[in-house]
Order: structure tokens, then sequence, then C-alpha cells
């Protein structure tokens, strides 16, 4: 196990490199010069101001020589400024972090509520009417964008029935409810519809006819054995989750002006500040590499025919 | 042909969504950037069948010639990256070698940034409106094609066709236009048509955020995210793009599942 570990994690440091190399490689793709769409928030000056600027930035070196230190900066915590606030962009980040990553818990709890009992119910009365609803509502889900079920949100719990606030205040606990219940929606059905499989698959296997045939009821059947390896799909699930969960922040914190990363960021691309945009896009594919990681070791410990089959459990 | 059978319904769908595309500022009943400000944020009635905008255009000929931004550049991008992302990856699984590490290696760097995070940043600093948009998600995507590509050219390259095809003198490029893309099209393009939803959703979100399509632009995106402060009052602005891309999704999506189960039955 300890083995695995280590060599997952040496695996990892090309992986990282990559990502900030990539990231940084970027960065450069666009037409803005850095100094030009620094200045021209701040007021004009002269190109020999900018031109200095440009030197103390290293803006004037070669492009690995800028990823250099750009590189040497991630490693010591310092990502640069950002051009608009002017404060280090890493702190800016990690500030509004919090607030994603509770508005992400929320969904994934919200979905696990609704999923979990929706799939299983789904395969164990499979071919029946209440197991076509449930599959046309999970389809249903998997074919509205975020932006769309957020929209229809509002319309109907804020403005029509006027359950829910239509824009929360942070203080009033309400306001997580609906920009969670949006990004639960999508990742709800499919999470139904996968976890429906799995069980299925489960149920026909021959262990599952030898209980039945034991006289072990349906039950315990289903929690001791079926949910038990229905486990294993629904942490890759969860991992692989977590990229569509931060990608669909942006668009859902932006909508709901939920006060997170996805809102910071999408705020730094309408006002090119292109420090911030850069660490946040590190900064996401770190988390998602690391969970991805941290699924992988999990999943290694909770299948054990994964760990023999590798040959260094 | 009878397992065909079941697919026909969906083909038939999803081509008329695609025609509807193709023609659609013929289609249109009214142009769709006329303004009138005398006529703006009416309901829906018999004149302007799903209402009008801020601006007194017809929301609905707005939909109908939105699908062709939207439509139609996501197919285009889904081609783009369905090509690019099979051609590189058959072509690594036939050479092997340094080619194969070099290519294999970045696609493990792109796959390991969440899609939509890559998407946005990407488009923001490419720029351009819907093709920077485009090109942001093909620069993202195409490492799930080239993997698949390369995993089944893995499994047919010892077959005695191509070791026939490279006996008899055959060039790589020769190998792979005339023998390989064709045996490994099935699986890929059945790949394709369950990934083009996704694809309409995220180009229209780049564009809802600003970043694909711009104003006056009637797309689909753009539309709902103009609509958003006037959701208490003319919910329809909102409500007509937001079922066009629903309905859309949800065609292609039934003919994406339908034609795994013809294509790639378990």
């Amino acid at each position: 196990m300890k083995k695995y570990i280590v060599k997952r994690l040496l695996h990892l440091i090309p992986i990282l490199l990559g990502i900030t190399l990539l990231s940084f490689g970027l960065m450069r793709l666009t037409n803005d010069d850095a100094v030009d769409v620094f200045y021209d928030k701040n007021g004009a000056v002269s190109e020999e101001v900018k031109a200095a600027r440009r030197a103390e930035l290293g803006l004037d070196k070669p492009f690995l020589v800028q990823y250099g230190s750009w590189l040497g900066g991630i490693v010591t915590g310092d990502m640069g400024k950002s051009y608009i606030s002017g404060r280090p962009v890493l702190e800016s980040i990690m500030t509004k972090l919090p607030a994603t990553v509770e508005l992400m818990l929320v969904s994934i709890l919200m979905t696990l509520v609704f999923a979990l009992p929706l799939g299983i119910i789904s395969a164990v009365m499979k071919g029946s009417a209440v197991d076509r609803v449930i599959r046309f509502l999970s389809f249903v889900g998997n074919s509205m964008p975020n932006f769309f079920v957020a929209l229809l949100l509002i319309y109907f719990l804020a403005v029509k029935l006027h359950l829910l606030p239509v824009m929360g205040s942070s203080a009033d606990w309400r306001s997580v409810l609906m920009p969670a219940m949006t990004l639960a929606v999508s990742m709800g059905a499919k999470y139904t519809r996968q976890i429906r499989a799995v069980v299925l698959e489960e149920l026909g296997k021959d262990y599952v006819a030898g209980a039945r045939s034991r006289g072990v009821s349906e039950a315990v059947i289903l929690v001791k054995s079926v949910l038990k390896s229905s486990l294993v799909t629904l942490v890759t699930l969860l991992a692989l989750s977590v990229g569509s969960l931060l990608g669909g922040a942006a668009i859902v914190e932006t909508i709901f002006m939920w006060d997170g990363v996805g809102k910071l960021a999408v705020e730094a691309i309408l006002s090119r500040d292109y420090p911030l945009i850069q660490t946040y896009v590190v900064w996401m594919a770190f988390i998602f590499v690391m969970v991805n990681l941290l699924a992988d070791i999990l999943y290694h410990f909770l299948d054990p025919r994964v760990r023999l089959g590798r040959g260094d459990g | 042909m009878g397992r065909y059978r079941g697919l026909f319904p969906y083909a038939l769908a999803a081509g008329l969504i695609i025609l509807l595309a193709v023609f659609a500022p013929y289609l249109a009943p009214m142009d769709p950037y006329a303004q009138d400000l005398s006529l703006a944020l009416r309901p829906p009635d018999s004149v302007n069948l799903l209402g009008t905008d801020r601006y007194g255009r017809d929301v609905l000929s707005r939909v109908i010639v939105g699908s062709q931004i939207t439509i139609c550049s996501s197919l285009l991008l889904l081609v783009a990256t369905t090509v690019f992302g099979s051609v590189v990856g058959a072509l690594c699984g036939l050479r092997g070698g340094r080619l194969d590490t070099i290519v294999m290696r970045l696609s493990d760097v792109f796959l390991a940034f969440p899609e939509m995070v890559f998407a946005i940043a990407a488009a923001s600093v490419i720029g351009g409106g819907i093709a920077g948009a485009a090109m942001a998600l093909i620069l993202i995507s195409w490492p799930k094609y080239a993997r698949l590509a390369r995993g089944l050219v893995l499994t047919i390259r010892s077959m005695p066709y191509l070791e026939a095809a490279r006996m008899s003198g055959s060039s790589d490029r020769e190998i792979l236009f005339d023998h390989v893309l064709g045996n490994i099209a099935g699986p890929i393009l059945v790949t394709a048509a369950l990934n083009l939803g996704t694809i309409i959703m995220e180009l229209a979100g780049l564009s809802f955020l600003g970043l694909g399509a711009m104003p006056p632009a009637a797309e689909w995106g753009a539309m709902m995210s103009n609509g958003r402060s006037m959701i208490q009052t003319a919910p329809w602005v909102i409500l007509a793009p937001g079922m066009a891309i629903f309905v859309s999704v949800a065609v292609f999506n039934m003919l994406g599942d339908k034609l795994r189960d013809v294509f790639d039955p378990k």
C-alpha cells in the first residue's frame, strides 16, 4: 500500500509540472500585453515607464526564464499580484475557496441523498412504471445546462413560489440551497443512472443468486453486498465530479452571486486580470488532480481485486 | 436491418434539428435583428409567438436563427475535435515510440484540468467570440479522442490484414487512411454522438459567460444571459432559448444512447 502511494506521488510530479507549463503558456496566447493592460486600467503613462515596468517584471526575458521564475514563485507561495486590486492573487483565491468548497459539499450531499435511493429503487424495480419515471427524470436532468437549471430554479422557487430569496445574503443559510441544487441536478441525474447500472450488474451476479437460494432476504442482500460493491463506483464518480463541479461553480456562482473562486475567476476574466486567471487555472487543476489521486488510493483500499491485480498490496 | 429500426425516429429528429440550423435564416418568420422599442418585452401572442425581447426583437426568430450559431458551431467543433484527436491517436498507436510517449504524456496533462475551468480560461485568452470559445473546447477535448483511437488501434495493430498491408509495402499514411480509420470509426462515432449534447451545453455556457458569441448575435446562451435581469417580468426571453438548448441536447443524447445500443451492445 505504502509503495503504491509513493509510486503515485512520483507519477504526479511530471503532471504537476505539465499543468504549470501549460497554464503559463496559455496566458501567452493573448494579444494583450500585461503591462499595457495594467496601466490602461490605472491611467495612461509614457512608454519609458512601461518599458521599465516590463524589465522589472522580467517580461523582456525569454519564455523559459519567465516560466522558471514564475514556477519558483509558486513553490514559495508567491503567485504574483492582481492587476486590478494589487493584492497577491493566491491570497484572493484562498479567501474565496471556502465558499466554493461549501457549495460543492452541499451539492454533493444533495446529490447523494437523491441519487442513491432513486438509483437503487430504479434498479430493484427494473421495467416498472417507477423505474421509467426515474429514468426519464434523470435523462431530463442530464440534458439541461446548469445555467438553465439555475434560471428555472430562480423562476419557480423564488419568483413564483417565494420559497427562497432570489439573491440571498451570505448571512442567510438558505442562500446556498439554490446554487447547490443547480449543481446537484445534473450530477444527480448522472449518479442515478450509474448507480442503477451498478446495482443491476451486482444483482445479476452469482453470489446474489446464491444468497437468494439460501433464503437471505432481498433487503439484506441489497445493503450488505450490493451497496458495499457500489461504493467503489461511487468513489470514482465523486472524484470525477469534482472537475465538473469546479467548472460549473464558475457559472453557478456568477448567476447566484455566490462569493467563491468561480465568481472571482469570471470577474477576473472580464477585467483581463491574467495573473489571477492563471493562478485560478493552476489551482483548480491541482485540486482536481489531488482529489483523483485520493480517490485512486481509496479505490485501491476498498477493492481488494485492484490491490491484488497490481501485485503491490 | 432490424437492429437499426429503433434508431430511425431519433435520427430523424436530429436530422430535422440540423436542417433547421442550416436553413435557419430562411425559416425565421421575422428579422431577428430588427429592433422596435415600442414592441419591447411583449409576452407571447399571435404575432410574436414567443414574445419579444427588450429591444422588441422577435424571440422565435432569434431562437431559430440562434440554432445556426449554436448547433452548427457545435457540430463543426465536434467534427474538428474528433478528426484531429482520432488521427493523432491512431498515428500514436501505429507508430509507437517517441511520438506516442510525447503525445500521451501531453494528453495526461490536458486530462488533468477540469474541462470547463480550462475552457473558460482558454476562451478568455484566445478571445475572438464563438470561434475562440470553440478553439478552447477543441484544445481541451482532443485528448479524449486521441486516447480512444490509440487504444482501438492497439487492439487491431497485429491483425493479419494490417500485417498484409505492411508487407505489401503500404506507407503509414496509406495504412492509416485505407485500413485503420475505417475499422476504428464505429466506437469513435458513438463517443462523438454521445458527446454532442455536452458540447452544445458547454459552448452555450461559454457564451452565457460572455466568452462566446457577442451581442447582438442571436446565440442561445448569450440570449439567456442577456435576459437574466428580466426573469421576473419577461421569463419568455429566457425560457425560449433554454428550451431550445434542452430539446436539442435531449434529442442528440437519445440518438447517442441508441447508437451505442446498436453499435456497442454489451
